[in-house]
């Protein structure tokens, strides 16, 4: 019977369903939430967070892959912060750090805060096809920059046209270059982006605000650093954090354009991890590059969103 | 006089920006259509399409990426909707702890978890499955999913839930006939960047599998890079044959995608 369930107080009321149900506003505690999540979690915990937690252990070992892995304490990282040619990669990514985030924000920035001083109209297109880069796969974009960048190919027909010969190269074969080639390619990924972020922002700015600051005698450095700046502080963090961690996540451009090459002058840290562990065999060096890896991506985010909330008070 | 000055530099520099960012694509596309052969008539073709589906393999590559992505979309949008249901509409112990954990797997690059996740696997077997194909990527979307679906279920009209309580809807009905239901622009935000990210992904189907079979479209374009190197335009079509389907989603539903990106990165 369907009755048997209904707690002996409500059996009075004829509108006893309702009593069943828990009651109160969403928000009450209710321990039905964990049944909710329990799905998700369990495919988090088994194919993500237990992996870290393995990612963590493997790195205090020392393991081929194959055979039984050696205890050998915080040797790994002791190796890792200290050998030049496990270092390097970390360097690499900082250089890209400037190709992928410093460079598009800075300009976009520019770029945005000139063009919000006059109304523009079709910005619909112009953002579609500015942002069309990031739902490109970044193999596809590793393949197409790396026939641009071919002894014979467009970007030197490009300067040959603009009469500066001296400067073709074979972009991704020189040690001294080929790491600015990838980067400029992360450039080119991140600059659009950027742009749309910023002109968005800036469309939120009052007019107002802009016309009394040129009331006031601003000239556009001023009025940028008095208007402008403030109101992107929101999309300046977003930028940041996502060309940030698109260059030190860096992996699929290296492997495509260069295979760290020439030299391991284009080696990252996503790659350095993945050469290690299933070239050389040296798992336990391979893990420990991926957790300090991710310990710098959280320390990066957490510092940005930081700043970007202290500057809000 | 300076206002109109201003204009046309703006709209210089926005057209500057676009050559820019379409020019190394339009080349991979013009190498696509351009035929292969010495002395050919036609100034475009698609016979490198053709080459590149059949003989390039592409297809079988197209079509294993389909059904991981498709897969993943489905798991992950039904378990991120659940878990997104309950941190954003109750409240129990624990619950912020937990979220924040599920935040985590935005920021933890691939191969930290797909690393030891690989050995695992493979001491159970399973590795060069599609289970090992889509698991771990379902597990990498529900990050962005649960964050996404919780701020949806947080901003859901507390008055449709109440009247709904009051006609005597349980937590099931209302998340089922109600909110999610109301939740389709959130829903379909979701549901496209997760498959974009899973049609893009390169180093979770480099590591599991093996199997040629098993190869998604972007890892079979890595490969197939690696054997022919001097057939441009037979790599230049594959290329676009991989770029192609997320691209021409985003040109339909590019508000989404913008949207989801832009406001996904604002935790």
């Amino acid at each position: 019977m369907a009755t048997t369930d209904v707690p002996a107080g409500a059996v009075r009321r004829p509108a006893a369903p309702r009593e069943r149900r828990p009651t109160g506003p969403p928000g009450e505690p209710r321990a039905v939430g964990y049944l909710y999540i329990a799905p998700a979690l369990l495919v988090f915990g088994a194919f993500l967070l237990w992996p870290i937690i393995r990612a963590v252990w493997l790195s205090f070992y020392e393991w081929d892959g194959l055979g039984l892995g050696t205890f050998v304490g915080i040797d790994n990282y002791r190796e890792v912060l200290t050998d030049p040619e496990l270092l390097a990669p970390f360097g690499h990514a900082l250089v890209l750090v400037v190709f992928f985030s410093l460079l598009p924000v800075t300009v976009g920035m520019a770029l945005a805060a000139m063009m919000s001083r006059t109304a523009l109209r079709g910005l619909g297109f112009f953002r579609t096809m500015l942002f069309l880069p990031q739902v490109v796969a970044m193999v596809v974009v590793g393949i197409a920059w790396q026939t641009l960048y071919q002894p014979e190919g467009f970007v030197n027909d490009l300067l040959r046209a603009v009469g500066l010969d001296g400067f073709t190269r074979a972009w991704l074969g020189e040690p001294s270059w080929a790491l600015v080639a990838v980067g400029f390619v992360g450039t080119w990924f991140t600059s659009g982006l950027c742009l749309v972020l910023f002109l968005a922002g800036l469309a939120k700015v009052p007019r107002e605000l802009y016309e009394a600051a040129r009331l006031d005698g601003a000239g556009p450095v001023q009025e940028f650093f008095a208007v402008s700046l403030p109101a992107l502080r929101g999309e300046l963090a977003v930028a940041l954090t996502l060309t940030i961690i698109a260059a030190l996540r860096t992996f699929d451009l290296v492997y495509v354009m260069t295979s760290g090459g020439p030299g391991g002058r284009t080696r990252v840290p996503a790659y350095e991890v993945y050469d290690r562990v299933f070239v050389k065999s040296e798992v336990g060096t391979g893990m420990t590059v991926a957790v300090l890896l991710t310990a710098v991506i959280l320390l990066v985010t957490v510092a940005i969103n930081r700043l970007a909330e202290g500057a809000d008070e | 006089m300076t206002s109109r000055l201003e204009r046309m530099v703006s709209y210089a520099v926005l057209l500057a920006a676009t050559a820019f960012a379409l020019g190394p694509l339009l080349v991979v596309l013009v190498l696509a259509l351009r035929p292969d052969r010495i002395g050919s008539e036609e100034a475009f073709t698609l016979s490198n399409f053709a080459e590149a589906w059949v003989e390039g393999g592409f297809g079988n590559y197209l079509r294993t990426s389909l059904v991981v992505a498709v897969s993943v979309v489905v798991v992950s949008a039904l378990l991120a909707s659940l878990a997104g249901y309950a941190f954003g509409t109750m409240s129990f112990r624990g619950s912020s702890a937990l979220f924040y954990v599920f935040l985590l797997g935005l920021m933890v690059p691939s191969e930290a978890f797909v690393v030891p996740l690989y050995y695992d696997l493979r001491s159970l077997g399973l590795t060069d499955t599609y289970a090992a194909l889509i698991l771990p990527q379902v597990a990498q979307s529900l990050a962005f999913g649960t964050f996404w679906m919780r701020t949806y279920f947080r901003s859901s009209s507390r008055e449709v839930v109440e009247a709904a309580r009051l006609d005597g809807a349980g937590h099931l009905r209302i998340f089922w006939s109600i909110l999610l239901p109301m939740g389709r622009p959130a829903l379909l935000t979701m549901t496209l960047l997760v498959f974009m990210w899973t049609w893009n992904e390169f180093l979770i189907p480099l590591i599991m599998a093996t199997d040629e079979k098993l190869r998604t479209a972007p890892l079979g374009l890595a490969f197939f890079q690696g054997r022919y190197t001097s057939g441009t335009a037979l790599l230049a079509a594959g290329a676009t044959l991989v770029a192609l389907p997320v691209v021409v989603v985003y040109l339909i539903l590019q508000r989404h995608f913008i949207r989801g990106m832009v406001e996904g990165a604002v935790k």
